[in-house]
């Protein structure tokens, strides 16, 4: 054969255009491959899944990103990790070990997830229940205390004693207006309503949170609610032949003749959301979710152990916050030492909720120092 | 509020059923330290007792066989520490320590299937009119079985120490125990003996709590409980019906802590002054009353510690 | 042939070989330093096999657990944070060690730890936000002084009514955790806060901060002034006369008596000594690795550092050496524990035996087995 100049064209023609299918086929292989490669979801836990309360609702959440996404997702925990230098220590790791998004699961862990984003700026952090944000840093949290509100509507009704209490865990704003939001409930059904509290000063302490819910049970209470994470006040109000509340989890099998509903912490949408948001590359920080109980996040365990009129009133109270005409901090409102808080009409913001440090008028039990 | 809306029967029957895992776990390390032995395990040996039992009554179904597992399992705990300190004649502090430390690591690690379980329940003897009586009727006669076992188990002891052969046998082993050698007693085997039973009442202590008290259980449930049943031992000067009412004031310091919160009781009146009640000042009291009648006792020139409380016994041949 | 044949066989080849333990009359030198080689090979041992109890390849899991913080890829964070985690230790089972020599058993460290935290982080707070370069050693010396003075409250009433001072100090650890329970929610809160309990964190605040000196090594003070003093105390045993005292004390308490050593005011140097370090590593901690003033704030250092004293047997060098083995299980442990989803209670109950097997091979370097060949009778 002789090498004309046409035969040459040809040659390289034929060869170029192999080479450009071979390195289209080459990248695209390996796009495949680099997107085939799963995301990584690391979880930071406060206590064990096995609370029954808090952080068994994440666990469903996580478990729920796993059965969503199947293999493009990976996900991983670590458990019972302390607030502290412990959690620095934790979170580094995960971040270290090519996890893309990790959530940190409890307030205590909010300084310690900023100093570690701080070193890992291409890490996405999502930080659950404080205020501090970052570039890279989210935070989130639900609307509880609408599920409260009804809950206090529902012990205002049930109680026979008039005296309703409440196992609180530490005085901070979301549990403070946890407890007013409750109280308001039961006032709106029943003025002469009164609202016993102890702290336990834990969020996980089965032993305590029994003693407390009994040293309540003996000083006259009927009603039971809690803002700590296992079933233990509602196990002693059954043992009682009382009825009560259970937390961030339908706690049913535990006390099935005194659970009267229960709120159900639903972190499966937003975490899904999130997780979606890491993979499409839409993720941004300085997030701050407030789930609200009309998305679903903040759910409540079926009604039951009450007639049927207290049944009624409380999926009235329910439906009205949860198409919005109803709120339960609405003005006028004033503190216990008589201060007026809002207004008439007014509504308390985010901030006001963030950062609640008082109790409602009514409320006769003084407020911890 | 205020603190009339405390019912004094129901805080005593409260007090009572808070003081009796402490009072078994005490009861049990008082015999121990009649011996000659300090065995700071308690705590180790309280949460095995509260795990075994838990297990065991979960799995069979029945909380007696739960009962019967936590002595077993608080036992078999004592028995290294036993091996530890009267064989290998090492330090008794280091030793009880490893085992109040590998006792909450062990428990918590077999424990971890059964968190958020309830067991089942632990009948009460029906006394039947003893419970219509009022206020001494909800105050005493409504508790449970363990609740009388243990009171009945320190009324046993005391008896023993102080009637029996055995007891005298036992005490002259803690007193001194070469002399106790000398005249022919076997000094090994009474300590391996007195910690085998003490290990066995804290694993019972320790089974209360996590069967009939709470009844769940947690990793690390039994919060210093065994602390402060050494406390108590000192506390009741090494007797035995000292016990009670050691356990009691320190049950009692807890329920009442508590009951003042719930009752919304934030000071206390004194005519002249009053005191701010915060509940972390409630919560220090009893370790401050303990500290203050180790004091007191021990001013006094007679102390009843027993005289070979901690040391090694060996014969040197 | 009944059931008793094989006991009783058993019995006839062990009895003319009957062992006994005869007491050495000085403690061995060789086991003395190979017994803790041992241990820890032992704990290896039955840690693997509890592994394979758990369902984990025990193999994998010492490897992640020993050699992978200090050897493995993510080393060079790691091998810090075994700085970080070992100096409170190290500090608090120094001053421990001196005591447990004389036989003054200070089971309280915890709480001079917190209370030493406490005095120097508030003394820190009393001067936010003015910044001086006199504040941290300001802080140093409120948390020395606070250890020392809540261990001067055992040895105060040791010497003055004779109350045990395992008990005393042991009590007083529970009180300190209340008193730290009670200022993390009242007068050290944060007024920036939120309201959460917990005071302000020191590592934002310049001058209160103690952090890294130099990057990357998780040397911090503490970790500095813990290996500082180790030195000091290996030349303080060997060389000055508190070390001397403190060993005869221990070994023979009347013999002290009779050469002059007055007790009581060893007690006081003892656990003064000891309430200082512990102070001081608490100050080193709050102002550190940890940051703030918060309910549970206290992990157990306290507690664990008599495990290291042990470990270390009681000797300063021995305790650097113990106090790094034992930070190696703590971070071991959390790296099994998130690559092997190890339960955290392993790494106690694997501790817990580290302690055991220690104990019991003591009896080796303490006393020597005597084997009597008997002849039958």
């Amino acid at each position: 054969m002789i090498l004309t100049k046409g035969r040459i064209m040809k040659v390289f023609k034929i060869l170029s255009l192999g080479m450009a299918l071979l390195t289209g086929i080459i990248i695209a292989i390996s796009g495949t491959t680099v997107t085939a490669e799963p995301v990584k979801v690391g979880f930071i836990y406060i206590g064990p899944p096995g609370d029954h309360g808090w952080t068994y609702r994440h666990d469903i959440g996580r478990k729920d990103i796993e059965a969503h996404f199947g293999d493009a997702v990976e996900t991983t925990f670590q458990e019972n990790v302390p607030e502290g230098p412990d959690a620095v220590r934790a979170i580094t790791q995960m971040a270290l070990s090519g996890h893309d998004l990790i959530f940190t699961t409890s307030y205590g862990y909010m300084d310690q997830t900023l100093a570690v984003a701080k070193k890992f700026p291409n890490v996405k952090f999502e930080h659950a229940t404080g205020w501090k944000t970052a570039d890279n840093v989210s935070n989130y949290g639900l609307k509880l205390y609408q599920s409260r509100h009804v809950q206090g509507v529902i012990a205002g009704l049930m109680t026979k004693t008039n005296k309703i209490c409440y196992v609180a865990s530490f005085p901070i704003p979301e549990v403070i207006r946890e407890i007013n939001t409750f109280y308001l409930g039961a006032k709106t059904q029943n003025p002469n309503a009164e609202l016993q509290i102890v702290w336990v000063y834990t969020w996980y302490d089965p032993g305590k949170e029994a003693d407390a819910a009994q040293a309540m049970i003996d000083n006259g209470c009927d009603v039971i609610t809690q803002h700590t994470d296992s079933p233990a006040p509602l196990v002693t109000a059954e043992k009682a032949g009382l009825v009560g509340f259970g937390q961030a989890s339908d706690q049913t099998p535990f006390a099935p003749n005194a659970q009267l509903t229960g709120t159900i912490d639903n972190w499966s949408p937003y975490y899904i959301d999130r997780v979606q948001a890491v993979i499409d590359g839409t993720w941004e920080g300085h997030g701050t979710y407030f789930g609200d109980i009309s998305e679903g996040a903040v759910g409540m365990a079926p009604f039951a152990n009450m007639p049927q009129n207290v049944m009624d009133i409380a999926m009235d109270v329910r439906a009205k916050i949860t198409n919005g005409t109803y709120f339960a901090f609405t003005g006028p409102l004033k503190d216990q030492s008589g201060t007026l808080r809002l207004k008439d009409g007014e509504v308390a913001d985010r901030a006001m909720l963030d950062t609640m440090d008082w109790y409602v008028e009514g409320i006769t039990a003084k407020y911890p120092d | 509020m205020d603190a009339s809306s405390i019912s004094p029967t129901l805080l005593i029957a409260s007090l009572i059923v808070a003081s009796t895992p402490i009072m078994l776990a005490a009861i049990g390390e008082l015999v121990v330290e009649r011996a000659g032995v300090l065995n700071l395990g308690v705590e180790g040996m309280m949460i095995t007792g509260a795990i075994c039992g838990f297990i065991v009554a979960y799995e069979t179904g029945s909380p007696t066989y739960g009962v019967i597992a936590s002595i077993l399992g608080g036992a078999a705990l004592s028995l290294i520490f036993a091996i530890l300190t009267q064989f290998f004649l090492a330090n008794q502090v280091a030793s009880g320590l490893a085992l109040t430390l590998f006792g909450l690591g062990f428990s918590a690690l077999i424990g971890k299937g059964y968190t958020g379980i309830t067991p089942p329940d632990l009948s009460s003897p029906n006394l039947g009119f003893l419970t219509e009586i009022p206020f001494l009727g909800t105050m005493l006669f409504k508790h449970d079985y363990l609740v009388y076992l243990a009171v009945a188990v320190v009324l046993l002891v005391s008896i023993f120490l102080r009637y029996t052969r055995q007891g005298l046998i036992l005490r002259a082993v803690g007193e001194d125990h070469s002399s106790a050698h000398a005249l022919g007693y076997k000094v090994i085997r009474v300590r391996v003996l007195a910690i085998l039973f003490g290990g066995g009442c804290a694993g019972l202590g320790g089974a209360y709590i996590s069967l009939i008290r709470v009844p769940q259980w947690a990793e690390g449930m039994t919060h210093g409980a065994g602390w402060i049943a050494l406390a108590i031992v000192v506390f009741a000067s090494w007797k035995p019906l000292r016990i009670l009412f050691g356990a009691w004031l320190f049950g009692g310091l807890t329920v009442l802590q508590l009951n003042l919160q719930a009752a919304g009781v934030t000071k206390i009146n004194l005519i002249l002054f009053e005191i701010p009640l915060q509940v972390q000042y409630l919560t220090m009291a009893p370790y401050l009353i303990t500290i203050l009648v180790l004091v007191l006792m021990s001013a006094r020139a007679l102390s009843n510690a027993p005289g070979s409380l901690g040391k090694s016994f060996h014969v040197s041949s | 042939m009944n059931w008793r044949t094989v006991p009783r066989i058993i019995w006839l080849i062990i009895d003319p070989f009957s062992v006994s333990l005869e007491k050495r009359s000085e403690p061995s030198k060789i086991w003395t330093a190979l017994t803790p080689v041992l241990a820890v090979i032992f704990t290896m041992i039955a840690g693997g096999l509890l592994f394979m109890m758990l369902g984990k390849d025990p193999f994998l899991a010492l490897k992640v657990m020993f050699w992978d913080p200090i050897f493995g890829e993510m080393s060079f964070y790691f091998r810090p944070q075994l700085l970080v985690k070992a100096a409170p230790l190290i500090l608090i089972a120094l001053g421990l060690s001196i005591g447990f020599r004389a036989g003054i058993w200070n089971i309280g460290a915890e709480g001079q730890y917190i209370i030493g935290a406490i005095c120097g982080a508030s003394v820190a707070l009393a001067f936010y936000p003015y910044e001086s370069v006199f504040i941290f050693p300001l802080m140093i010396l409120a948390g020395g002084i606070g250890g020392w003075v809540w261990a001067m409250i055992p040895a105060l009433l040791r010497t003055k009514f004779n109350t045990n001072e395992i008990l005393v100090s042991l009590m007083l650890v529970y009180v300190a955790e209340q008193i730290l329970n009670s200022l993390a929610i009242g007068l050290l809160r944060n007024p920036e806060g939120n309201g959460f309990p917990g005071s302000r964190n020191l590592q934002d605040y310049a001058s209160a901060s103690n952090l890294e000196i130099w990057t990357g090594t998780g040397a911090h003070w503490g970790v500095i002034l813990a290996l500082g003093f180790a030195v000091g105390f290996y030349i303080l045993m060997n060389q000055h006369l508190l070390g001397f005292q403190t060993k005869l004390t221990g070994q023979s308490p009347r013999a002290a008596k009779f050469s002059g050593i007055s007790p009581n005011l060893l007690i006081v140097i003892c656990l003064g000594l000891s309430g200082m370090l512990a102070g001081l590593a608490g100050l080193f901690e709050v102002s550190g690795p940890s940051g703030q003033i918060t309910i549970g704030f206290n992990v157990g250092y306290g507690f664990t550092a008599i495990i290291v004293a042990f470990l270390g047997r009681l000797h300063p060098i021995g305790i650097v050496l113990a106090g790094l083995l034992m930070a190696l299980t703590y971070i071991g442990g959390e790296l099994a524990q998130m690559q092997l989803a190890l339960p955290a209670a392993a790494i106690q109950a694997f501790q817990g035996m580290l302690l055991f097997f220690l104990l019991a091979l003591d009896v080796l370097s303490n006393y020597r087995f005597n084997f009597k060949f008997r002849k039958a009778s």
